[in-house]
């Protein structure tokens, strides 16, 4: 499509005073500038030597969080495989030989040549089992030793937590909201966000007909 | 024995130089890494990553000190490529024209104490003493490096490398005239164009006999051309990278590649120098290395302090290096014909008036100092024509 002419807008570059047609002060301002940044100290961090300052929410190598009883707290759901874009997590489900839950991972592998890192499967989980920690320095010789099975993420959390890198960011011990008991919504209490609209007193649906939520929520 | 002595000091000034060089690439690199917050190279020791020297170093890394070495020593063993479409011989010539002139212009420059007329007999530090001409020769020579840029980018037979020689050529020949205008004006007060006669005059007159005092504007103008004329930023147009690959330079790798850079890089050293010796007194320093002085060590004194003062304007010129952005190329022939050239010849004007008369020196001062206010009026008055471009587009 042609630019009409009407349409064109031209800048004039803005008008140079005395002090700027010198060029002399503005190379001297210039140089000013660049020496104060050569006293400045360096950002550079010297990597071997020196450890990153890492963010906590840096998403390095997976670990699977334990419960307060050492257990693990995954309840293999697959919502993390699910969510996962790279596939890079396979989940066996088996029945828990636990009460208070139905399921465990009998085994839990997470290719981590395949993983991208991404943090979906932190966000998907919804007993808060899966996390990523500030581990970075991922090396290994071949690929079958990349692939990081339950007893290895379960390691990786040991470790991270001994370490003191990665204290659990979840609430510690619990399972996460998911696995706690349903309360019908009209028994939350009104300041809990969700209620008002929800839960009016006017509803006469049955407790079971209506959307329950965890007491967290 | 003369003879002898003058090729024990060619040998001397050719190891120095190539050394010095090689350390000013990492002395640059360092200077970027400050000023852009970094740390730079610091990584490569002595024991240049060799497992049986690092053993003797202990592994430590001295700063990076070791660098160069490292640099040099892959250079040399780099595989020499050539590639098909080349012009063979002009290929290999032109990297060792860039080095034989930019070592060559070196022979006149004086680097330590000269003759004075209170000390006669003082030894020489120049490879070729009392060459009349010595001036003209350092710029005779050091042009000719632009055959190197041209025979490099006409022999590489690709099309960046010979736009690149193409504005070397034109930048060259530009900035060659403001270059002798400015240094003109001090063989003139002088009455010489013998560098180290040009020395004894302002050493024997002491600190306020400094050409910089009388001559600021012919100063400026040394400087821009000479920072044009050894093709260093601002004026790096023949090998600017977002435009032109690497310029001239773009087909040669290894060794070849690195005797452009020598010869860059001794340009640098010659211009520096010069600029020392032409506006700011070579090797005389207040008090500490007058012509007079005499006590033990006064000769490495005043080597030294000439080295200091070449080395702070070669720490110039890489700190305008990373202060200063690229000029557009019209701007950068406007900068030589419309600014530096009318402003040259003035200078030279009123230094013949003043000289001719017989007035006070210092006359000089102010009368600069009025030449580049002025220029700096006009420019503020006289439309540029980036505006009358705008205007032209605007009726159209």
């Amino acid at each position: 499509m042609p630019v009409k002419p009407e349409e064109v807008r031209w800048v004039e570059p803005p008008r140079m005073g005395l002090w700027e047609r010198l060029y002399v002060p503005a190379v001297l301002q210039g140089l000013g500038t660049t020496l104060s940044h050569m006293v400045r100290p360096a950002v550079t961090q010297q990597f071997p030597e020196e450890e990153p300052k890492l963010p906590p929410h840096y998403r390095g190598v997976h670990r699977l969080n334990r419960d307060e009883q050492g257990r693990v707290k995954c309840v293999a759901c697959y919502l993390c495989a699910t969510a996962c874009p790279a596939h890079c997590i396979d989940i066996v489900a088996a029945p828990s030989p636990w009460p208070d839950r139905e399921k465990y991972p009998e085994t839990f592998v997470i290719d981590e040549l395949r993983c991208i890192y991404c943090g979906m499967c932190e966000e998907a989980c919804p007993v808060d089992a899966i996390e990523l920690t500030t581990l970075y320095d991922l090396t290994g010789l071949t690929r079958r030793e990349m692939l990081f099975d339950k007893e290895k993420l379960l390691s990786v959390y040991d470790q991270t937590v001994a370490a003191g890198t990665d204290p659990p960011r979840t609430r510690r011990g619990r399972l996460g909201p998911a696995s706690e008991p349903l309360v019908p919504i009209n028994q939350l209490g009104p300041s809990s966000g969700v209620g008002a609209n929800a839960a009016h007193p006017s509803d006469n649906r049955t407790d079971s007909e209506r959307t329950t939520l965890s007491p967290r929520l | 024995m003369s003879l002898l002595i003058t090729f024990l000091m060619i040998v001397v000034v050719m190891t120095a130089i190539l050394t010095i060089n090689s350390y000013l690439i990492l002395l640059e690199r360092k200077t970027a890494a400050w000023i852009q917050d970094r740390v730079g190279p610091n990584r490569v020791g002595f024991d240049l990553g060799l497992p049986f020297l690092k053993r003797l170093t202990g592994g430590f890394h001295f700063w990076g000190l070791g660098q160069p070495i490292a640099d040099g020593l892959k250079f040399l063993f780099k595989e020499q490529v050539v590639p098909q479409h080349v012009d063979k011989v002009l290929y290999f010539l032109a990297p060792c024209v860039a080095v034989i002139t930019a070592l060559l212009a070196f022979a006149v420059v004086p680097f330590g104490p000269t003759p004075t007329p209170q000390n006669p007999d003082a030894f020489p530090f120049v490879i070729a003493p009392n060459i009349d001409i010595g001036i003209v020769f350092v710029f005779a020579v050091s042009s000719l490096a632009v055959y190197a840029i041209i025979l490099g980018g006409w022999a590489s037979n690709n099309k960046y490398s010979m736009i690149g020689a193409l504005r070397s050529s034109a930048q060259i020949i530009s900035y060659e005239i403001p270059l002798g205008l400015s240094i003109l004006v001090v063989a003139m007060l002088t009455g010489s164009l013998n560098l180290e006669r040009i020395i004894a005059r302002q050493a024997t007159e002491g600190f306020l006999g400094w050409n910089i005092w009388f001559q600021p504007l012919a100063w400026l103008l040394f400087f821009t051309a000479a920072l044009a004329e050894t093709n260093r930023l601002p004026f790096d147009l023949p090998e600017c990278e977002q435009e032109l690959v690497g310029g001239f330079h773009t087909e040669y790798s290894a060794i070849k590649f690195v005797m452009f850079f020598l010869g860059e890089y001794t340009h640098m050293i010659t211009v520096s120098f010069l600029t020392a010796i032409l506006f700011f007194g070579g090797w005389h320093f207040p008090f500490i290395a007058e012509p007079t002085s005499s006590y033990p060590g006064a000769t490495a004194v005043k080597i030294l302090v000439l080295v200091f003062k070449a080395g702070f304007f070669i720490f110039l010129i890489m700190v305008l290096r990373w202060s200063l952005p690229r000029f557009r190329y019209d701007q950068l022939m406007r900068l030589a014909w419309v600014v530096l050239i009318p402003l040259g010849l003035l200078n030279v004007i009123v230094a013949m008036i003043v000289l001719h008369w017989g007035l006070s020196r210092w006359w000089l001062l102010p009368i600069s100092l009025v030449l580049f206010v002025g220029a700096g009026l006009i420019g503020t008055v006289v439309s540029t024509p980036d505006k009358r471009m705008i205007g032209h587009a605007r009726q159209a």
